[in-house]
């Protein structure tokens, strides 16, 4: 009995110290999917998920619209992997301020960055600073229930707004502001921006671009869905397709197919009395004005160079015109922040210095924070897949690190509360039940003080 | 005392054990209709490494139903789960089934395919292909992904 028990004890506590310990900092679709997949390779891995806030998903819940609810359904996946023996969440714990860089890498056989890229890139022209000039992502924040931007303050009281980029947040931003708002009503949009977009009095939202119809950011999907909002027309400038009729054979068949669905729509009479969609091509913001609060903006003509006809760079022609706005809102893209002094970092791109995902031996980069602020779901899961591949090729068969219980010391030391996944659960169905109550499917909490207090 | 240990972890190990065996039994969604008298049929799923995993599936389903329902291995396959909003359940047949499709793609779904990765002239969704008893011993390839890079 003894020597059975004490086998039985060995193999317990072996298995425990062979485990090998990933950390994955940062709990979007790229930490998900890379979690997915060490799992999957590694028979003997615990991968341990923190996240900054005491909730996951990442751009799943705060940057995917709320009227695009399908696209969350990918959360059943992710909730299956959390759910996996072998994965833990640790939420509410911030890589930088609450556990550093150094003790991950001392806790951990590898790890993995995937916190993406949150902070907006600025025009750097005049006038950005003018009231009512604000950066889509604050924008989205604002509907989706990021807690730093609830409190924004947007004027929605004048006819016309500008948005400056024609990536699909661009879109996104311009269909909620032209949906009408009984569409809204019953997704999971936040309730102060429900009754501000009640009251809004925007007829006519401009999709301003550096380039052509032929380099449009946008994916033909969300085109489609502006071409059939409802109570909206989508109005084109004639002079920005001259010249595209004789080159579309020739290109490719998802750029054939899109920018035959602009010019379709190009030829396609308006409805008075409806809002307006107007995506607008060569121009760039040279000037916002106005006493206080933005009244204008000056737009600069661009011409494009280059021999590639896909890829022409765009280049200012001395043609001027201003454009009434009294809303501008800036959307050309996302950078990363230095989390932790240790991160090998490059400012001028807003990237971590990685080879194929590789930092440096046993810590890797993926997602955003990788790749730049580019690309669908897709692209992300499939660079996810290849991050975490090269990880279970290059972990130590045998590991001696203790992983999340030499973290816990730590987070225990500076009195942080962390969530754990039955935490998150626990967040879940309190936001659904609030939801419930006004007809939604969920009313994100927008304190993370209440957040932490549901989850304990 | 030490009886009681090992007692204790065996419960441990057994509960750890077949939580994890449930998890790879086990899939979250499926928009199967009861399997009740409905006929099946083959298809055969061939990786870009050129593995082939031939599964049953009922009449009725879709082929992203077949690859839930019998557990094929194609990492990050439906992440929508049949919406129409992302393209990871894309598939390439031949030339000849392909023509014989019933259906042909609607917008909505080219819209979503010119997204993916790998895109050919007989690529379509899996989501959006019902079976039909015509369909038996079909054969879809699977493009490219990291489950066959690294072979």
């Amino acid at each position: 009995m003894r020597t059975l028990c004490s086998n039985a004890f060995k193999r317990f506590y072996s298995t425990q110290l062979i485990k090998k310990k990933v950390c994955i900092v940062g709990a979007g679709p790229a930490g998900f999917y890379a979690a997915q997949h060490l799992v999957k390779c590694l028979r003997s891995v615990e991968v341990d998920i923190y996240e900054r806030l005491p909730v996951p998903f990442g751009l799943v819940r705060f940057g995917v619209a709320p009227d695009h609810p399908e696209v969350k359904n990918v959360i059943n996946t992710f909730s299956k992997t959390a759910e996996n023996p072998n994965v833990r969440f640790v939420g509410n714990v911030n890589l930088g301020t609450d556990v550093s860089l150094k003790q991950l890498r001392e806790a951990y056989d590898c790890v993995l960055l995937t916190y993406g890229a949150e902070q907006n890139k600025r025009l750097n022209i005049p006038g950005e600073d003018l009231v009512n000039v604000i950066p889509a992502r604050r924008i989205v924040g604002w509907y989706n229930g990021i807690i730093e931007d609830s409190n924004l303050k947007i004027d929605l009281s004048g006819p016309t707004v500008a948005i400056f980029g024609q990536g699909n947040v661009a879109i996104d931003v311009a269909r909620i502001l032209l949906t009408p708002i009984d569409l809204l009503k019953d997704t999971d949009i936040t309730q102060h921006a429900l009754e501000a977009l009640s009251q809004s009095k925007v007829k006519e939202v401009h999709l301003i671009g550096r380039r052509g119809p032929l380099q449009a950011a946008f994916t033909i999907k969300e085109l489609r869905e502006m071409l059939r909002l409802p109570n909206c027309n989508t109005l084109w400038c004639r002079d920005d397709f001259n010249g595209l009729s004789d080159v579309i054979s020739s290109l490719a068949r998802p750029r054939k197919r899109i920018t035959e669905l602009m010019l379709k729509s190009l030829n396609e009479n308006s409805i008075s009395d409806r809002k307006c969609f107007k995506p607008i091509f060569f121009k760039s913001p040279l000037e916002l004005s106005g006493t206080n609060h933005v009244k204008k903006v000056l737009l600069g003509v661009n011409e494009l160079y280059g021999d590639d006809i896909l890829n022409g760079s765009a280049r200012l022609t001395n043609v001027k015109e201003y454009l009434s706005c009294e809303l501008a809102i800036t959307s050309i893209g996302y950078k990363a922040i230095q989390a932790d002094p240790d991160i090998p970092f490059d400012d001028d791109t807003g990237r971590v210095i990685n080879e194929k995902g590789k930092i440096d031996n046993g810590l890797y980069t993926t997602g955003w924070l990788a790749t730049g602020p580019t690309g669908v779901i897709l692209t992300t899961m499939n660079n996810a897949f290849t991050t975490a591949d090269l990880i279970c090729h290059n972990l130590q068969q045998e590991s001696q690190k203790k992983g999340f219980n030499l973290i816990r010391e730590y987070l225990q030391k500076q009195n942080v509360q962390s969530v754990t996944w039955d935490g998150w659960k626990k967040i879940d169905n309190y936001e659904q039940e609030q939801g419930r109550r006004l007809g939604k499917p969920r009313e994100k909490l927008l304190s993370i003080k209440k957040m932490l207090e549901i989850a304990s | 005392m030490a009886h009681r240990t090992f007692i204790r972890n065996f419960i441990f190990l057994s509960t750890k054990f077949s939580r994890h065996k449930n998890y790879h039994n086990h899939r979250i969604f499926s928009t199967t209709v009861p399997l009740l008298n409905k006929k099946q049929i083959e298809i055969t799923f061939v990786k870009a490494n050129g593995e082939r995993d031939t599964v049953k599936g009922s009449i009725g389903d879709s082929l992203l139903d077949v690859v839930v329902n019998n557990n094929v291995d194609l990492e990050g396959f439906g992440a929508c789960e049949g919406t129409l909003t992302c393209s990871t359940c894309h598939l390439i047949f031949s030339k000849k089934d392909f023509d014989q499709l019933p259906n042909k793609a609607t917008d909505e779904e080219l819209d979503m395919l010119d997204l993916a990765f790998e895109l050919t002239d007989t690529s379509r969704l899996g989501c959006q292909i019902t079976l039909t008893e015509e369909m038996d011993g079909l054969e879809v390839k699977v493009p490219a992904t990291i489950n066959d890079v690294r072979a």
